[in-house]
């Protein structure tokens, strides 16, 4: 186990150097132009330029330049997106303060939507595969034919449209960040968001769960259970869920790590000021320090979660070992 | 004659599908006597399976037809409600099936397996029915019993997984045990050791078994009556005796004529010619006909009936007690 960790880590750093070099090759190297030009504005003259190439290291060699990054993306603290790299150059806001505000806001969406896709997904889905070919399970699968269909930008513009601009039962979107979240949630902020999210997801739920469900129905170990003289809800609900919902835990984690580095259309229709809104934000405006920040960040979540979804899956299914 | 454990009268699984209607077993009857080792024996698709899968109610009215009568200790089981099936299933009447390795769940301790079956019918404690799976792994000859309770299915070889649901199956001291395919997916040597100990613990639990097996060398010395099924229905049915030395229907003949010999001189495999037919389009007549080598206009047009020709050995044939002889002695016995 020790050794299995060690060795995960070294392998999660590798992919995230690799990661870092790439964002910083995509958004420093390939856009075309000069960034001092595009920051200096207008009305500018050379000796702006240079001051600017100066500041931001712009006149020194490419590697260097990714050093210079590269270096504040060490999870130390004072080196940790240090705030003389990582700031905002359009607007001078340190990386980790927005990072910092516009987590929770992620975060909070995220679990939000996971609980209700899970409460509407692993439900239906247990329901379409024992009742299998019933009026439920035909009404489970339109129910995720809809929800895969249907594209999240569109489904939340129909909802704010009729929740919020029709029946006014939801508020208007959009909000400023104040510290904790409980006003923005309890005045329905999140509602339609959640509702939007979980959706889409629950309906991708739906379908693994009846397929996990149906497959595991079907394997000799129920028959036996049967064969035991167990009831038929024993049977289901112990034998054949345990074995159905073991895979989705990897699923689950890693759509909620997905989500959490940002979840960039639900953000951008809800006007969520989320981790996801504000990389749509500073990519427009080629802002390179925040999109670095944002993706490392992402990209750690995903990382994490594979990690954390292989041990959990470990321990779940006493087959799979370490190695 | 006692009264029979089992006794299974008519009985037809029928199964609709798209494709039309699938007579998986089609008019069977049969009994056997507490303490009998019963031989079912046919090919695949000979409908053996499911007619053990309905005695032990496995298959059911929402999946398939179902006629017939299966009197188990004088209750019809077919009649009975769900949940009075379920105290007879696992407890009175239970089961082994043909792959070991699938048939445990992954997921759970072999000794909390066992022990869930126990508590399921006897109300004990965990401690206590863990301590009963721990007794019967040690029955099935499991070493180290203590310990291998407590591993996981994958922790355990072929022979032992399929030792442990024996262990399972006979921990509540059924009166019947069926067998189904219990060797199949076993290498040969591990085979003999489960059948002796099948018919070592039949002994010490004084239970009935039926052994479920497309392989009539492997019942040959286990059985006292043998069953041999084509198509749905008994073709042959009779001593163990009376169908190795005394067979009288075309395709016991040929099931015992593709048994390779050791020593002879014939290097080829002398298979049955054909395949069996479609369940759901099975010929008219008596359904061996298209492979039969000796069939004659009667085939095709009656359903031959199983008759008892003297008391006890019946086939399900048209040829005459003398051409049946002849055949037997000019044809089977000689070639062995």
């Amino acid at each position: 186990m020790g050794r299995y960790l060690i060795r995960r880590t070294l392998f999660m750093v590798l992919v995230l150097w690799i990661i870092s070099i790439l964002t910083f090759l995509i958004f420093m190297k390939l856009p075309p132009g000069d960034p001092a030009r595009r920051l200096a504005g207008k009305a500018t003259n050379e000796q702006i330029l240079a001051q600017i190439r100066e500041n931001l290291g712009l006149n020194k060699p490419l590697p260097v330049q990714y050093a210079r990054f590269a270096k504040g993306l060490i999870p130390w603290p004072g080196m940790w997106l240090n705030e003389n790299v990582y700031y905002s150059w359009s607007n001078r806001v340190a990386v980790k303060d927005e990072i910092r505000k516009r987590l929770p806001v992620t975060a909070v969406l995220t679990l939000g939507a996971a609980f209700l896709w899970l409460l509407m997904g692993i439900p239906i889905g247990i329901i379409s595969a024992v009742k299998r070919r019933s009026l439920a399970d035909r009404a489970g699968m339109v129910f995720a034919l809809i929800g895969v269909s249907a594209p999240t930008f569109w489904l939340g513009l129909v909802f704010l449209f009729i929740f919020y601009y029709k029946l006014g039962w939801a508020p208007a979107p959009g909000f400023e960040i104040r510290a904790p979240l409980w006003q923005e949630v309890r005045d329905g902020k999140f509602t339609l968001a959640w509702i939007t999210l979980a959706i889409t997801s629950a309906a991708f739920y739906v379908r693994i769960v009846r397929g996990n469900m149906l497959e595991t129905l079907s394997e000799d170990y129920i028959r036996t259970a049967r064969a035991k003289g167990l009831s038929e809800r024993r049977v289901t609900y112990k034998h054949a869920l345990r074995a159905s919902l073991t895979p989705v835990v990897t699923i689950l984690g890693l759509d909620i790590a997905g989500l959490l580095g940002g979840a960039v259309i639900t953000e951008t229709v809800f006007e969520l000021p989320g981790l996801g809104a504000y990389a749509i934000e500073r990519l427009n405006a080629l802002d390179f320090p925040p999109v670095m920040g944002v993706t490392i960040v992402a990209a750690v979540f995903i990382v994490v979660a594979n990690l954390i979804v292989d041990i959990i899956y470990a321990s779940l299914d006493p087959r799979v070992r370490f190695t | 004659m006692p009264e029979p454990l089992l006794e299974v009268k008519d009985l037809r699984v029928h199964f609709p599908t798209d494709d039309g209607l699938v007579k998986a077993v089609d008019g069977v009857s049969f009994s056997i006597q507490p303490g009998e080792t019963l031989g079912i024996v046919g090919e695949s698709g000979s409908g053996k399976s499911v007619s053990s899968l309905t005695v032990m109610g496995l298959v059911t009215r929402k999946q398939a037809d179902i006629t017939g009568e299966v009197i188990f200790q004088g209750q019809d089981l077919l009649q009975l409600p769900v949940e009075e099936m379920r105290t007879i299933r696992g407890a009175k009447i239970s089961m082994i099936f043909q792959d070991p390795m699938t048939s445990l769940h992954p997921y759970y301790r072999v000794g909390d397996q066992i022990s869930e079956a126990i508590r399921e019918h006897r109300d004990i404690s965990k401690k206590e029915a863990f301590d009963q799976a721990v007794d019967m792994l040690d029955k099935v000859r499991i070493s180290q019993p203590k310990q291998r309770a407590r591993q996981y299915p994958h922790e355990f070889s072929g022979g032992m997984r399929q030792r442990a649901m024996i262990a399972m199956a006979l921990s509540l001291n059924p009166d019947l045990l069926i067998a189904d395919e219990p060797t199949t997916a076993l290498d040969v040597t591990v085979q003999a050791q489960i059948l002796d100990l099948i018919d070592k613990l039949k002994a010490e639990f004084n239970a009935a078994v039926i052994i479920i097996t497309h392989d009539l060398g492997v019942v040959a010395e286990h059985c006292d009556n043998i069953e041999v099924m084509y198509a749905g229905k008994i073709a042959e049915y009779g001593r163990t005796d009376d169908i190795y030395y005394g067979p009288h229907h075309p395709y016991t003949w040929g099931l015992l004529n593709s048994i390779p010999h050791l020593g002879t001189e014939t290097e080829r495999l002398n298979p049955i010619r054909g395949l069996p037919p479609s369940l759901i389009n099975v010929p008219p007549g008596c359904s061996f006909n298209p492979r039969c080598p000796y069939v004659f206009d009667r085939c095709v047009r009656d359903v031959p009936e199983l008759i008892p020709e003297d008391g006890h050995h019946a086939a399900a044939c048209h040829l005459s007690r003398e051409d049946k002889e002849r055949i037997l002695h000019e044809e089977v016995l000689a070639n062995r």
